[in-house]
This record gives structure tokens, sequence and C-alpha cells, in this order.
């Protein structure tokens, strides 16, 4: 976390210059383009640069989305976390224009981004089965770089993507995190104001993913716009300012990294007690209990008024063990409990 | 939907003439780059009319020298029509169907490309391994066939077969926008290898049965074949050429309709 906030502070006076200049511009662009509605640009600075409102979307049975709200602001990386499967690729498409939602809005550099005027503003890093395997890497920058009006020089977007020893090989034949970072310097080489990085680091080895959490790292430096999805919430916390949890088509926590997960960074209490299971479950801050062997294990969020609780109801509690939940377990335990309520529901 | 809150206020101002010509350039350039480089794309499709036309055209076959240069004349049409509907259904939709199924055409939706570029490059690449066919076809039945005609014949025969691509690329589209990235292939087999033989293709019409004969006449293959015989003399029916040509451009539109049909479907569903 102390690096997260370092970096925030650090870089806060840069990122604001390149928002106002941002602002400045684009407040010229609305003036010349849509002189009739001057509050354009007032409109587009409190609702975020990218805004989805009231999002559904289901395939068939399935519902992908329900009812999700979205506020993009610039200059931040927000982190949409959440397994897989829980809309978070749905989500992003709608964003990018490449699907429609069944019901609601939304709404990118205040455009319908299904109108694909904005564009030319977007840079995706996209989940690929397959790419054409027979071009080059420079080729393949080369293409998408000339879909931009003012993309990146080629020798740039191979630096921060780490891409410059291997610009000469055919796609085909790189390595899976080598493939990452083209599909990562395909995102950013035409320059845009704000990115979508659709898992990025997915099937990715650590030391893959710590260079790939560099390069993002790079980006919010220079004053971009990101939006991350990622099921990791380690991914989540080295790199946003901002997650959004979403599970099961719905958005369940929001908030700072630290928020986050103060609310999913439970304590787990072991211990042996003449207690029933139901006894102990009605302990108020429990989140769940499970019998391990002769042993309870209980899922709380803070562990002290649990434990002071259990001491009271049986003077014969023994084997006290409190712990801190894994992060994964802990974000695990946060969209399972969101299971569990909505179940009930 | 609902409509957005405001009007495009911050869109990107169009894109000038220059820039759209030199995004066109790039995605073609860039898609037949990718073509050569397939190995089993780039021989295949030309060496396999090549050697079936080596084969029935050239080998195959005895009679007097002036029945075996109209053979290598009549079959220069045929096979050079069967060339042509391999490298526009495969190139166009064998690759759709790879690159849409498997997520790469998202990819480049989500970038500013035009759309119309993607497609306009694999005609492209299907018009120049459409040329680089019948030039060899032509090469090889003028040195070894005995083949002759003028060059103004000859030009006439390769523009007839290469714009008979643009039928065959409808027909790929349509298939690419249905066919499962897996199954593209096959599905292009099965369809264009009964096809080629039931036009006429491998086995002049009239040696065919008469019920082969009027099924023919319901497929492209025939008519782009004819067109082509006749463009060398050797038509063997007497419909009037805009006959062939209308037909053709049914044909097309029906496919370009099947296309945006699928074009729509794909939307509502999700891949990967």
């Amino acid at each position: 976390m102390a690096t997260v906030l370092e970096r925030n502070q650090a870089q806060e006076p840069k990122m604001s210059a390149a928002i106002s200049a941002r602002q400045v511009e684009s407040q010229k662009v609305s003036a010349v383009m849509v002189a009739t509605t001057p509050s354009a640009t007032q409109l587009h600075r409190t609702a975020g640069i990218a805004t989805a409102r009231n999002l559904k979307k289901s395939y068939g049975n399935i519902i992908a989305l329900n009812s999700v709200d979205l506020h993009v602001r610039a200059g931040e990386l927000l982190a949409l976390l959440g397994p897989n499967g829980a809309g978070k690729t749905t989500l992003v498409r709608m964003l990018l224009g490449v699907a429609r939602p069944d019901a609601g809005s939304v709404s990118v550099f205040g455009a319908d981004p299904y109108d694909g005027h904005m564009q030319a503003r977007l840079g995706a890093m996209l989940q690929v089965g397959r790419v054409p395997e027979t071009l080059k890497v420079r080729e393949h920058l080369d293409l998408f770089s000339s879909y931009y009006p003012a993309p990146l020089p080629l020798a740039e977007t191979l630096q921060i993507a780490g891409l410059a020893d291997i610009k000469d090989r055919p796609y085909g034949e790189l390595s899976g995190g080598q493939k990452q970072r083209v599909l990562f310097g395909i995102a950013i080489c035409g320059n845009p104001d704000l990115l979508f990085l659709d898992e990025p680091t997915v099937g990715l080895d650590v030391e893959a993913r710590r260079l790939m959490w560099a390069q993002i790292r790079t980006l919010i430096s220079r004053g971009k716009t990101v939006l991350l999805t990622t099921h990791y919430l380690n991914e989540a916390d080295a790199l946003a300012d901002r997650i959004l949890v979403l599970n099961k088509g719905r958005i369940i926590a929001e908030g700072t990294p630290s928020e986050i997960k103060s609310r999913a960074m439970g304590k787990q209490i072991r211990c042996t007690s003449r207690l029933t299971m139901e006894e102990v479950q009605q302990i108020p801050g429990v989140l769940s209990v499970k019998a391990d062997r002769n042993a309870f294990e209980l899922q709380v969020n803070a562990a002290e008024p649990v434990v002071r609780e259990l001491l009271q109801r049986d003077p014969w509690l023994a084997d006290l063990e409190v712990t801190n939940a894994g992060l994964e377990e802990a974000f695990l335990a946060l969209t399972q409990n969101h299971n569990a309520e909505s179940k009930e529901n | 939907m609902a409509a957005t809150t405001f009007p495009t206020a911050l869109a990107v101002p169009r894109r000038s003439l220059q820039r759209s010509i030199a995004i066109y350039a790039k995605e073609a350039k860039y898609e037949l780059l990718k073509n050569l480089r397939i190995p089993v794309y780039a021989i295949s499709s030309v060496s396999f009319p090549l050697m079936f036309y080596v084969l029935f055209g050239v080998v195959l076959g005895g009679g007097n020298p002036a029945e075996r240069a109209e053979r290598a004349t009549y079959t220069l049409a045929t096979m050079g029509c069967f060339g042509v509907m391999a490298v526009s259904l495969f190139g166009f939709g064998v690759s759709l169907a790879i690159e849409r199924g498997q997520g790469w055409l998202q990819v480049k939706r989500a970038s500013p490309m035009p759309v119309s570029a993607y497609f306009a490059a694999k005609l492209f690449s299907a018009v120049v391994f459409s040329t680089v066919i019948m030039l060899l076809l032509l090469t090889v039945g003028t040195l070894f066939g005995g083949v002759h005609m003028p060059i103004a014949t000859a030009a006439r025969l390769i523009g007839i077969l290469v714009a008979g691509s643009i039928p065959f690329c409808a027909m790929g589209l349509a298939i690419g926008y249905f066919a499962k990235p897996n199954s593209a292939p096959a599905v292009v087999n099965l369809i264009y290898l009964p096809m080629s033989f039931c036009s006429g293709l491998w086995i002049p019409l009239f040696l065919l049965p008469h019920g082969l004969q009027v099924l023919a006449k319901f497929l492209p293959p025939f008519h782009l074949s004819q067109l082509a015989l006749n463009a060398v003399g050797l038509g063997e029916n007497p419909t009037p050429a805009w006959e062939h040509v209308e037909a053709l451009l049914a044909f097309t539109l029906i496919c370009l309709g099947v296309a945006a049909w699928g074009y729509r479907r794909d939307e509502g569903k999700t891949y990967g």
C-alpha cells in the first residue's frame, strides 16, 4: 500500500497538469464543434471521462450485467475486480462500443462509443484467442499506429511496451508474456487518452506480471486514464486508485484499495468449543463457520468482539487462534458472502 | 439504447482523405503480407489450380495439336475460375471466420480502424492472388499447352476472372460470419468442391447428366466460367453475357444480405 501512496503523491502535480491541459484542449474542441451546447464540457467534467448508467445485458438466460453504474475519472486507474464470469469483459466491450447494452446508457468522452466517433482517443488491450501470427511485432504496431491521428513514434511504443528486442520477430514465435506485451503495445501505440486493459496479466508468470505492472505505471505517470479488469486483488491493490468489485453482473463494493481491503480482509478464528455450530453461527459478526475436525473455523470481519463473545458464552473454549485471512481468500469471501445473500433474497 | 446525455462534444475531427487512403493502403499491404507468409494458403492456393491445369489441360488427352490447344484454352478458363474461387473463399471466408471467432476482429473494431478498410484489404489480397494464378496458368498454357490468343483476349479473360472474385468474396464474407474458426476450412471445402464439379469446371457441362446441367444454372461458378469461356470464344451455350452477369450480381447481393444478417447476429454474442 505504501508504494501506491507514494506513487500517487509523487505523480499528483504531473497528473493534474496533464488533466488540466487536456480539459483546456477539450474545451477548445467543444467550443468549435458544438457552439450551441456550451454546457457540454461542464457535463463532461462532472460525469467523468467514461460513464455507464444502469447497464443491463443478458446472453440468453445468463445475466451478464445487472444495473451497473460506473464513472471513470480523468487521470485515475480504476480497477474492475471480479471473478471469472463476473461481467468485466462485457462491461469493457460496451464502453468500447463493440457490444450494445440491452438497457442503460454508455458515454465515453461525451459520446456514445457505439457511434465510433471517439475511438481515436481510446486504446484497448483485449483477450484474444489468436492474433495473425505471420506478421512481425513492428508490423502489427505500424498498422495500428496508422489508425490514429497522432500516434506515438514506433521507437517509443517499443520502449514502453518492452518490445525493442523482439520487434522483428513474427507474433507466432513469441512467448506468452511477449504476446501480452504486443497486445499492450497495440493498445498504447495510438497515444490514446483512455486505455482499457482487460485482464492484462492473465496467464503470466510472476516476473512477466511485475513487468506488465511497471509498464502500466508508466502510462499513469504520463497522465493516461486506465480502466483495468482483473481477478487478482493484489493486482488491483498494486495499481489502482479506486476499485470496483463486480460479481455476477453487479457492483458489490467500491472504494480505494485500502477501503476494499479492510472490507475484504477479514480474520479467521479457530477454536475448540462446547457450543454447537448453530450457537456459534448466531454470534454477531460471524460471517461463516465451518467444522474442521474437532475445531470450528470462523470467518469474521473484526476478531475482538467475536472472541469476547465466544469466551463469555463458553468458559471451556480452547485452542484459540486468530489469523489474517489471505488477500485472495478474503476476496473470495467477499464475493461468496454476496452470493449467499443474493440466494437468500 | 437510451440516448447519450449530450452530443459528441469531444469527437475527434474527421480524418482527411489522405490519411484514409494511407490506412487502406497499409491494411491491404499487411493483409497481403500476412497471407503470403502462410505457406498453406500461399502455396496451395496457387499450386492446386496450376497442378489441375497441367493435368487436365496440358498433359491428359490426345487429339491433334488444334484439339489439344482448344482443350488447354478451355481448361484455362475453367481452372482459372476454380483458382479464383479458392483464394476468395479461403482468403476471405476462412480468415474472417478465424479472426472473428478468436477475438482479433474485435481488437480491430475497438480501434479507430474503418471497418471497410478491413474488408477492402481482404478483397485486395484475393484480387492479387487471383491475378497471379491467372498469369501463371496463362504462361503454362502458352508455353506447354499450345494456347495462343491475342493479348487483348488474354487481358479480357484475366479481367473477367479477377472481377469474378467479388461474388466469391461476398460468399466468403457470408460463410465467415456463420462458420466457427475450426470448422470454416471444412465448410468451405464442402461447398466449393461439389459446386465446382456441378458447374462444369472439372468436366465440361455437356458431358454431365441433364439433371446437373439444369442445376448448374443456379451455381455461380457456372456463370463465371461461361463468361470466361465466352471471352475466349468457347462458350457452349447461347445465353447472352448479361444474364450471367445478372446471375452473379444477384448471388453477390444474396451473400451480402446473409453476411449483414450474420454481422448483426454476431453483435449480440459474446466471444472470449
